[in-house]
């Protein structure tokens, strides 16, 4: 059996960020590996460990810049990573999911993987949607928002808990292949180990094109245009404490009290 | 002219708050457009749904008896028949977790595009200009999408109003054949996630810890802060999936929905997810460095300040 882990790197914006245009000011942007991604690629890696599969190979679709992220996968354990990306790409200023279907879609098509783990989403865009659109475009079965999973190689069954609002799971089994969108929480993954890091430097790490994957251009084309990044306007009627901290503490106890607390 | 489809929620025998949201989203692009709202119903008791979901402003009502709960065969199946039957260019459905779990499917098969989480929709003669918010609630985008082919949209809880009034909608019992092929997953059952010792849902008062804790053993801080003010600790998400506090203590969208008298967010960015959990609280109290987060934005009460100098001082108060 073989997984394949969609990672992306996430990006935080900083406490005080500038908008450039359409994009966020680079100097204002901190990037990651996923927070969801991580807990998809460690439910990977713990499948190999326990012998349930044979190869764990991630795939990113991003510029030469996010090769530190996917160094980092492979340092906690993938065996091989691909990189998709393309100088067409690079003239969009967004992917939206039917473009990132289309490019994830031909990399499933060439790895044939009995499962496909993505994160439930991104922390930038955060769409929520990327594994169960492409499940669809590859005619996977699949699972959204899962939050414990046991796979059964010998009946090719993933049998997962989907987490629904409200404390309530729903337990569900979905037949191989499968894609399956991960929630955080579901294990505690791992930092990457001395050894991992320099062993990850020997791992490969394919670039694959647009005409390596058999894609037109006009395919991957994002059909979600961007006219607009801002600043949301402060809805906030909070009555700020200023001061030191020991005086905005002292205001805020005097609050509390008046509210009856701590009394 | 455009037709506006809406596929309504519901778990465990009740329409979900947002089914009666995204009848007032839909009808709203249908006036915009001068077409029909319909409302599909999937599974369930769908004859008491149908009556419950004809509210003003609702055209017709089509229901699907394939069964008594949310299955995303079923409702991803529902949804392409529907479309392709009653040609609506505008598909909508909650982004609920269950949204999420068919509607970008459906999108895929209808090679529709698809906008997640809007939290706000217009029409712009035959543009559809969506507003979604990105990095965690930090950044606003418009974006726009033409709706020539059709479009497919999943709404936020909480951002448009419920639909109210009587309707006189027709209803319509539907059948489609489900491809044999698309059974690929099996509903087995729910489970209701363990209480435990403390129900936060009952606390008069709670001292609520997030990320910017940073690590397990500052949690003492906190503990300590809820004892000098006779509250009780819960957490925002990453404490709980780090293990440092159990799962019943988590506030938001997966964990409780509580409404206390006062919550104190402390290094809680004030997530959508989260606030789905404490926005009825009577008194919000945000300790944050970064003013800009979206919990400033509930909060009634601010300091715009590091937590490890502002918790130690207020905890001396109440010594
Ligand atoms: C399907 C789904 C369900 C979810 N359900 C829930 C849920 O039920 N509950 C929930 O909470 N989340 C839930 N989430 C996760 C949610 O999206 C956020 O990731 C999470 O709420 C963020 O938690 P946080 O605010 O503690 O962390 P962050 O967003 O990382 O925020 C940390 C905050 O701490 C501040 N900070 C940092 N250091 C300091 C300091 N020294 N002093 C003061 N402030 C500081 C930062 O400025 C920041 O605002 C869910 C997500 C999904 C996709
Ligand atoms: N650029 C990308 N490259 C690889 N995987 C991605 C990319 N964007 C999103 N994904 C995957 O899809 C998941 C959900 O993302 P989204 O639908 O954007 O919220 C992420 O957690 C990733 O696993």
């Amino acid at each position: 059996m073989n997984v394949l882990v969609t990672v992306t790197e996430g990006a935080t914006v900083d406490d005080e960020f500038r908008i450039d245009g359409l994009a966020i000011d680079d100097g204002s942007l901190t990037t990651d590996l996923n927070e969801w991604d991580e807990y998809a690629l460690e439910t990977a890696v713990r499948l190999a460990e326990a012998d349930l599969v044979d190869e764990v190979v991630t795939v990113t679709i991003g510029p030469e810049d996010c090769e530190g992220t996917i160094r980092q996968v492979l340092a906690k354990g993938a065996d091989r990573a691909i990189r998709v990306w393309d100088d067409a790409l690079e003239r969009s200023e967004m992917l939206d999911v039917g473009a990132k279907t289309a490019l994830l879609a031909a990399v499933v098509e060439t790895e044939e993987p009995d499962l496909v783990l993505t994160g439930v989403q991104s922390a930038d865009e955060g769409f929520m949607a990327t594994g169960v659109s492409l499940a669809a475009a590859v005619d996977y079965g699949w699972a959204a928002v899962v939050n414990a999973l046991e796979v059964d190689p010998d009946e090719r069954i993933a049998r997962v808990r989907r987490e629904l609002e409200g404390g309530v799971e729903e337990r569900t089994e979905v037949d191989l292949p499968a894609v399956l969108t991960i929630q955080t929480g579901i294990n505690e993954p791992r930092y990457a180990s001395l050894r991992g890091i320099r062993m990850a430097q020997r791992k490969e790490l394919a670039v694959r094109s647009l005409a390596d994957l058999g894609l037109e251009a006009s395919a991957v084309e994002s059909r979600l245009r961007l006219r607009e990044l801002a600043e949301p306007e402060s809805e906030s009627e909070a009555r700020v404490l200023e001061g030191s901290s020991e005086e905005a503490a002292a205001e805020l106890a005097t609050v509390l009290r008046e509210q009856g607390v701590g009394r | 002219m455009s037709d506006v489809l809406a596929v309504v929620d519901h778990r465990q025998g009740a329409l979900r708050d947002v089914s009666f949201e995204l009848l007032s989203a839909g009808r709203d692009l249908a006036d915009a457009t001068g077409g029909d709202l319909f409302v599909a119903v999937v599974n369930g008791p769908t004859a008491a749904f149908a009556d419950e979901v004809d509210r003003e402003g609702v055209d017709a009502i089509y229901t699907v008896d394939a069964g008594e709960e949310f299955d995303h065969d079923v409702y991803a199946g529902a949804a392409v028949h529907l479309v392709e039957t009653l040609e609506p260019r505008i598909l909508l459905a909650p982004n609920s977790v269950n949204g999420i779990d068919y509607l970008p499917a459906v999108a895929t098969r209808l090679d529709w595009p698809l906008v997640t989480d809007a939290v706000g929709l217009e029409l712009e003669g035959e543009t559809l200009v969506a507003t979604r918010e990105h990095y965690g609630g930090k950044v606003e985008a418009t974006l726009e999408v033409a709706l020539d082919g059709g479009v497919a949209v999943t709404i936020r809880a909480g951002e448009w109003p419920a639909a109210t009034g009587e309707g006189a909608a027709s209803v319509e019992d539907v059948a489609f054949d489900l491809e044999e092929s698309a059974n690929r997953s099996r509903v087995l059952g729910f489970e209701a996630v363990a209480g435990g010792d403390v129900d936060i849902a009952e606390a008069d008062v709670l001292v609520s810890v997030g990320r910017g804790i940073e690590d397990e053993e500052n949690l003492e801080l906190i503990e300590e802060l809820a004892e000098a003010l006779g509250a009780t600790v819960s957490a925002s998400r990453p404490v709980v999936d780090a293990g440092w506090l159990p799962k019943n203590r988590q506030v938001g969208q997966s964990g409780k929905v509580v409404t206390p008298d006062v919550y104190i967010a402390i290094g809680i960015s004030g997530a959508v997810q989260h606030v789905a959990g404490m926005k009825g609280a009577k008194t919000i109290v945000a300790i944050n460095t970064d003013p800009n987060a979206p919990i400033m934005d509930i909060a009634d009460y601010a300091i715009h300040d590091d937590l490890f100098d502002v918790v130690p001082a207020l905890i001396e108060q109440f010594e």
